[in-house]
């Protein structure tokens, strides 16, 4: 087992920690915290299309199943916050059994069309059941979240709820990362048809990537739908879906510090630029083409090719 | 009776679609994904030509297509040849890309607005049992069954056409039987992109035409193309006009809103049931 990549993980924390004793912006820190939303769905797809080959353009729908069960079952029946995001987490796993099951049995990218037009099914779906979604203006009064005891009733505090999220969650990953698991997974990615000659069931691990994969997106929506307190469907349509695969691809296929790179350069440049939305899908695309065409590991892979020795990916 | 008479004339547009989903499957083995763009530029070109330089329709069909040609033979020859690590997620993602960048493109110069392009034929309504069918369908569907006529010979019988076969069969045989793969691969993107800018060219005076419309059209000649049986031409067909009808008779009973829906789940259901598609003749390789 290699080892654990330490100076990643305490930068992370060291960003994290300064950013919330040095910065008293309100503006700022919401950034931050859509940085480590952004990052944490694009280090999922990270492992799905960096690690496991599988392409899912429909990653948009996870998330909005786990906001959208939250926001109906605490909105319109008053449950259990708690328990909404596990039911949200359920349903998601279910959904992508029943998507995943049929296309990642078949050889080739199947999976991406299916994810794709499931992503305009629920995206229509938001939009037209607006007895309970609120329909395109979207659903308001979702209540705080509140943890043993703490509510998570200001942006300080639910900063520091997600950095705690956010921090584990890159934990997890970098031990992922050096697991066996993940070399399996990337062995399928290789060769379909050696794994298989080894004995890895590769339809069925595909699945499990998917179906958790799956999970984890809808547990962080239903996160972000407590965070803003209000949902719409503009933010769970295809150019989110697409948003995230941009920076996976763009971060760095198949590295753990690409999804967070990644979400940190796409999340942050739009705030920078004036006028950006003009000019988005130009510069998102080509972004993408120069990275594929040249650069498949991505900027992680560049920046491991000349810090090779800081960066362990 | 309504329904069938709509249903065919989208269903023969998402026919063309889904041949030219098709041709490109057939002979490179990828899903393009940038092939419901090309049905949006198609139909901007004829708007551009048309409305704002004042072209007589042959004149601006004969642009059209040559531009849309060539959109398609840049589209291999520049991008696809070049990606460094061809593997086939790879070339999947750089037709994402290229997607996502045409669609900035017709956003830039056509704006945000649905374009009208003017009627092709003089509009008259055509009487038929239990419903009536404009002439600008009628144009539509005649030129979709010329089309896949035109396109079944050329596969069929001409030279080039059993060229496009073979490397579908085998790749590496054909270049040793002396096809230029490259060359039929460059080609095929070219078909398929001029097939694109036909149905987007044909459609655009009904549906007009908005920059976000690509990805809908690409969908939908993609469920087409799944349904009869992905890499099968007369599949692809059928499919079309199957999906049209069964979109048509839904959009006829629920509300229109989910009328879209309806193309998804009949794709996700065909690829949970029948995943070679009605008519395909291979088994979609398991893994």
């Amino acid at each position: 087992m290699k080892k654990l990549n330490l100076f990643y993980l305490s930068f992370l924390a060291i960003v994290i920690v300064l950013f919330y004793i040095f910065v008293d912006n309100q503006f700022y820190k919401s950034i931050l915290i859509y940085i480590m939303i952004n990052a944490i769905n694009a280090s999922m797809l990270n492992i799905l299309f960096g690690y496991t080959g599988v392409i899912s353009l429909g990653q948009a729908a996870f998330y909005g199943i786990g906001a959208y069960t939250t926001g109906i079952l605490t909105v319109h029946f008053g449950c259990n916050p708690l328990l909404t995001i596990l039911i949200g987490i359920l349903i998601a796993s279910f959904v992508a059994f029943l998507v995943g099951y049929p296309t990642l049995k078949l050889h080739g990218h199947y999976l991406a069309m299916a994810t794709l037009g499931f992503g305009m099914i629920l995206y229509i779906f938001f939009n037209e059941f607006s007895n309970y979604t609120g329909g395109p203006s979207g659903l308001v009064g979702i209540p705080k979240l509140s943890l043993f005891g703490f509510g998570l009733d200001n942006e300080d505090k639910f900063y520091v709820f997600i950095s705690i999220y956010f921090f584990i969650f890159s934990i997890l990953l970098e031990l992922f990362d050096k697991s066996y698991m993940s070399y399996k997974l990337k062995f399928i990615k290789e060769s379909e048809f050696a794994s298989k000659s080894f004995g890895v069931n590769v339809s069925r691990v595909k699945l499990i990537v998917f179906v958790l994969v799956a999970a984890v997106t809808s547990l962080t929506g239903s996160i972000f739908a407590f965070y803003s307190g209000f949902i719409s469907p503009v933010s769970f349509n295809l150019k989110y879906s697409i948003d995230i695969f941009i920076m996976a691809t763009v971060g760095g296929l198949g590295s753990i510090v690409g999804g967070t790179l990644g979400a940190t350069m796409l999340t942050a440049f739009p705030e920078l630029i004036t006028n950006f939305e003009d000019y988005e899908m130009i510069i998102y695309g080509t972004l993408l083409l120069i990275i594929i065409m040249f650069f498949p590991q991505g900027i992680a892979g560049i920046f491991k090719k000349f810090w090779g020795r800081y960066v362990k990916s | 009776m309504q329904f069938l008479y709509s249903g065919i004339t989208s269903g023969s547009i998402y026919a063309l679609v889904a041949i030219g989903f098709n041709i490109i499957y057939n002979t490179t083995g990828l899903i393009n994904f940038a092939q419901g763009e090309f049905v949006v530029l198609g139909g901007m070109l004829m708007y551009t030509t048309l409305t704002m330089f004042g072209l007589n329709i042959f004149s601006a069909f004969l642009i059209t297509f040559i531009l849309m040609f060539l959109v398609g033979i840049l589209f291999e020859r520049v991008f696809l040849r070049y990606v460094r690590l061809k593997t086939e997620i790879n070339l999947i993602t750089v037709t994402i890309a290229l997607a996502i960048i045409l669609r900035g493109i017709a956003m830039m110069i056509w704006g945000r607005d649905s374009l009208a392009v003017p009627s092709y034929v003089e509009e008259k309504t055509v009487l038929l049992v239990g419903g009536s069918i404009t002439s600008q369908s009628l144009v539509v569907i005649v030129v979709c069954f010329f089309t896949a006529i035109v396109l079944s010979t050329f596969f069929k019988y001409t030279k080039y056409g059993k060229a496009f076969r073979a490397c579908h069969d085998d790749q590496v045989a054909s270049t040793i039987c002396g096809i230029d793969v490259n060359l039929i691969r460059m080609l095929s993107f070219a078909i398929a992109s001029f097939l694109g800018a036909l149905a987007g060219a044909i459609v655009a005076p009904i549906t007009f035409v908005t920059y976000t419309d690509g990805v809908m059209s690409g969908l939908k000649g993609f469920s087409a193309a799944i349904l009869g049986g992905l890499g099968s031409f007369w599949g692809g067909l059928f499919g079309g006009f199957l999906l049209g009808v069964i979109e048509g008779f839904f959009a006829f009973i629920l509300p229109s809103g989910f009328k879209d829906a309806f193309a998804f789940i009949i794709l996700l259901l065909i690829l949970f049931v029948k995943p070679s598609g009605l008519f395909g003749k291979k088994k979609a390789v398991r893994v």
